[in-house]
């Protein structure tokens, strides 16, 4: 019997401005757990996006059990045993654990081909029993905690006779407890010969739970080790691709006045009481989990987001800052978390998306100056080194790193005295970064104070004079430059009471309309 | 590698292909050629001053569907506010003997109030356009029944009529108007800051709204043009019908929205212009005149005009999916 149950060959995959996958091979066998490790953008979820049919290849050869396969859609890849174990699940709130885990294939009965109630009973409490859990089979989803929810996902891959699953950070919302539940799961899962594909950033989990590592970065494989072989810093290094200390311009500037002032800033449940001060030339980095609170806040200082208490000030500007227009008033850019639907106009060329926040410095009185607008758009590709075609290039044709510097132009094209940056590395790559990091270096240098938060651990310690860790929407913690490590920040971020529900933070373009003043 | 100039003329070639509008122009003037050939009754400076009138009124309406449509939005209500306005400003000419201009300005005032209503359901309640418009064009044109009771409003003074009827140098003056709304309209959304932050929030409102654009403002903004040039057809359109009547403008928002479509605006926002949408109209409008000089059944018009929408959207589909590829 064939040993090794998935095995992709050289595959490609490329995007406009981008080759995502660069000949990317990768096996599991039976009974593996097989991590992928890499930073966001290296290609992860697309290699992930391709085995579950969500994307196709544009080159390579996918092998299924020793046959060669060709998956074209989610559906597809669900029947031939690829599972895919959603973050957000896609279970049925108001069914139960059994009804959810075989929606769609009631096994039927009698002449009218009723659904059998009590096999579906008995199958699903077979199945859960199977990975070492109790849970009543008749509980509603909703009843449930994330958890739970989780395992009940795991039941529904198992009964479809999967013998791959896919888990995308599956610890992202479980507490520590859970953590040691969910690996329970997976050791079961193991010994029924599963082969689990685990992407987490969570190296400390990675290297307790795999049994193999492989090592992607700018959608190239790096490596593939057997956890024994190989350090977490080693890990780290490749995955990173340099000596972590090189990438980030030393700047050392002596930090000047405050220039931003928060105080006791609180939303709903998503900020809780947070304070803080920025100086002038500062690099305040903000370290949290996803949902920790982290966009929140920064949204919230933005004038972005209502609040329900507390103040932002700035130095600059006598008013409290409210709404969106004071903040750029006062001299604040943000660099949303998503580039694409918070930061970009797609359709439209390089040029007026980096005027779009000073069309009033472009035109005189009501008229636009074609000229002027034309000169600060130059001057800032120009500055920030943004490869284009010509000015009226459309924005949905660069590269990511170069929409990302064109958000970042149009702040800069403000001369703003603060900069909130949130992730703004996420998914461009490494020369797109470095770029970023310099020219951090350079503002602060100047005397921008800059705010900057990131999922990235290594590039938070690396750029920030001092850091910030959030975690439940509130700051659990403040670490110098000379102090700060991954350990003592990732042990801050998962503070126990860390919300086990997992609370929503999406931002949906929608809701946000919604709420604009 | 390759050659300095092919590389130059496939640029070219990329630009001109990436300007829409001068494509549909291109298609529009071989159409006309076309048409001067098979029916040279066409090209009579008769017959095209006729067509040109007959489309100047879409025209106008079409052009407050522009800036609509580039937000994202769309005005169902257009037709509803022409029929509205003409009753209206009728109405204050026959039976309340209102000076002519007053009469107008009341008038176009009540197109602007159904817009600024249309925006405050779709801005400050959050209604979607289609929902908020559609309920306002039943709204405007239910009073249009009411104020009217089916029949006709007549007759208007002569200075009046002239606004439909008249000419000025041989030019109809219907035609006048249309291009001056057309050369404001087109200053006001290609040079003004108020023109470009409809096309950012048409493009990205969200993105907008971080780079400190007042969305609401400008969405507000464009359903009160649209109400404003709805208004400004109205008057047009009674004054060279000679009568204000219940049953005006039927249909003329889809009319005008598939004149900014074929004129190269996308139904998802932050793309169009003026001078294609001045295309988009003058070309339906040759359409339903070369059918007329072609002796094609009237019935038949309709499911032509059909098609050509579905054609000249199903092009521009596959331009940009090109683009983007």
């Amino acid at each position: 019997m064939e040993d090794t149950i998935l095995r992709m060959k050289s595959i490609n995959k490329m995007f406009p401005g981008v080759q995502a996958l660069d000949e990317v091979s990768f096996e599991v066998r039976r009974g593996e757990v097989h991590a992928i490790l890499g930073e966001n953008g290296a290609g992860k979820s697309t290699l992930m996006k391709i085995l579950s049919g969500a994307y196709r290849r544009d080159g390579g050869e996918i092998e299924l059990n020793g046959q060669p396969v060709e998956i074209y859609n989610p559906g597809h890849a669900q029947s031939l045993g690829i599972a895919m174990i959603y973050q957000e699940f896609n279970l049925a709130p108001h069914l139960s654990v059994e009804n959810n885990i075989f929606i769609g294939r009631e096994p039927r009965t009698g002449l009218f081909a009723l659904v059998d109630q009590r096999k579906i009973h008995e199958q699903s409490q077979k199945l859960i029993n199977q990975l070492g859990i109790e849970l009543d089979v008749t509980r509603r989803i909703n009843t449930l905690n994330v958890c739970q929810q989780q395992i009940t996902e795991i039941a529904k891959a198992l009964s479809m006779k999967s013998h791959v699953m896919i888990m995308d950070e599956p610890t992202s919302a479980l507490s520590e407890s859970e953590v040691k539940t969910l690996f329970m799961v997976i050791r079961h899962l193991k010994k029924e010969g599963i082969g689990i594909i685990y992407i987490s950033h969570n190296l400390g989990e990675v290297f307790e739970i795999a049994d193999r590592i492989t090592i992607l970065r700018d959608g190239r494989k790096i490596d593939t080790r057997v956890v024994g072989e190989i350090t977490p810093d080693q890990a780290v290094q490749k995955m990173v691709g340099r000596n972590i200390k090189d990438m980030y311009a030393k700047h050392e500037v002596p930090l000047g006045d405050v220039v931003l002032k928060v105080s006791g800033l609180n939303r709903g449940k998503m900020l809780e009481n947070v304070s803080f001060e920025l100086r002038s030339g500062e690099v305040l980095g903000i370290a949290g989990l996803l949902g920790s609170g982290r966009t929140e806040l920064i949204r919230a200082v933005f004038g972005a987001d209502r609040k329900d208490r507390g103040t932002v000030e700035v130095a600059a500007y006598r008013q409290e800052i409210n709404r969106i227009q004071d903040a750029i008033r006062g001299g604040i850019g943000l660099v949303p978390e998503d580039r694409i639907e918070e930061g970009l106009f797609l359709g439209m060329p390089v040029r007026s998306n980096i005027s779009a926040a000073s069309i009033r410095d472009v035109s005189s009185h009501w008229f636009l100056n074609g000229k002027k607008e034309r000169a600060l758009a130059a001057r800032y590709v120009e500055r920030l080194e943004i490869k284009i075609a010509g000015l009226e290039q459309l924005v949905l044709n660069l590269s990511g790193g170069n929409q990302q510097k064109a958000v970042l132009a149009k702040w800069l094209a403000r001369s703003p005295q603060i900069l909130l940056l949130d992730d703004p590395t996420r998914g461009i790559d490494v020369g797109a970064k470095q770029a970023i990091y310099r020219l951090i270096g350079e503002l602060a240098a100047t005397g921008v104070g800059i705010v900057f938060v990131s999922s990235e651990l290594p590039e938070i310690l690396g750029i920030s004079d001092r850091i910030l860790v959030m975690a439940g929407g509130r700051i659990k913690g403040q670490l110098s430059k000379a102090e700060a490590t991954q350990e003592k920040i990732m042990s801050l971020a998962t503070i126990s009471d860390f919300p086990c529900a997992g609370e929503s933070q999406e931002h949906s373009g929608r809701k946000q309309i919604d709420e604009i003043q | 590698m390759r050659s300095n100039s092919t590389s130059v003329i496939r640029s070219l070639g990329q630009r001109v292909f990436k300007a829409r509008e001068s494509m549909i122009l291109v298609v529009f003037i071989l159409f006309c050629v076309l048409l001067g050939i098979i029916a040279p009754k066409f090209l009579t400076v008769r017959n095209i001053t006729n067509v040109v009138r007959q489309f100047s009124m879409i025209t106008i309406v079409a052009v407050g569907m522009t800036f609509v449509i580039i937000t994202g939005g769309i005005d169902l209500s257009v037709g509803g506010i022409v029929a509205f306005v003409g009753v209206s400003t009728a109405w204050l000419l026959v039976a309340e003997h209102f000076p002519i201009w007053l009469a107008i300005l009341v008038g176009i005032l009540l197109g602007v109030l159904v817009g600024f209503i249309n925006g405050l359901l779709i801005v400050k309640i959050g209604l979607p356009p289609f929902i908020a418009t559609l309920g306002m064009m039943q709204v405007s044109r239910g009073l249009v029944l009411a104020l009217t009771k089916g029949y006709p409003i007549q007759p208007f003074p002569q200075n009046f009529l002239n606004i439909g009827q008249g000419a000025l140098w041989f030019i109809p003056i219907p035609i006048l108007i249309m291009l001056g709304v057309v050369v404001i309209a087109h200053i006001f959304l290609s040079k003004t800051t108020v023109g470009r932050y409809i096309y950012y929030v048409g493009s990205n409102p969200v993105a907008a709204n971080l780079s400190g654009i007042n969305v609401k403002r400008v969405l507000f903004t464009v359903y009160i043009l649209a109400g404003l040039t709805s208004g400004v057809a109205a008057v047009i359109l009674i004054a060279r019908l000679s009568s204000a009547q219940s049953s005006m403008a039927l249909g003329w928002e889809l009319d005008a929205i598939a004149a900014v479509v074929i004129g190269g605006a996308s139904l998802s926002g932050g793309e169009g212009s003026i001078f294609g949408t001045l295309i988009g109209a003058a070309m339906m409008g040759v359409i339903r005149n070369a059918l007329i000089l072609l002796h094609v059944s009237v019935y038949w018009q309709n499911v032509v005009i059909g098609l050509v929408i579905i054609a000249a959207v199903t092009i521009d589909r596959l331009r940009q999916q090109r683009q983007v590829g």
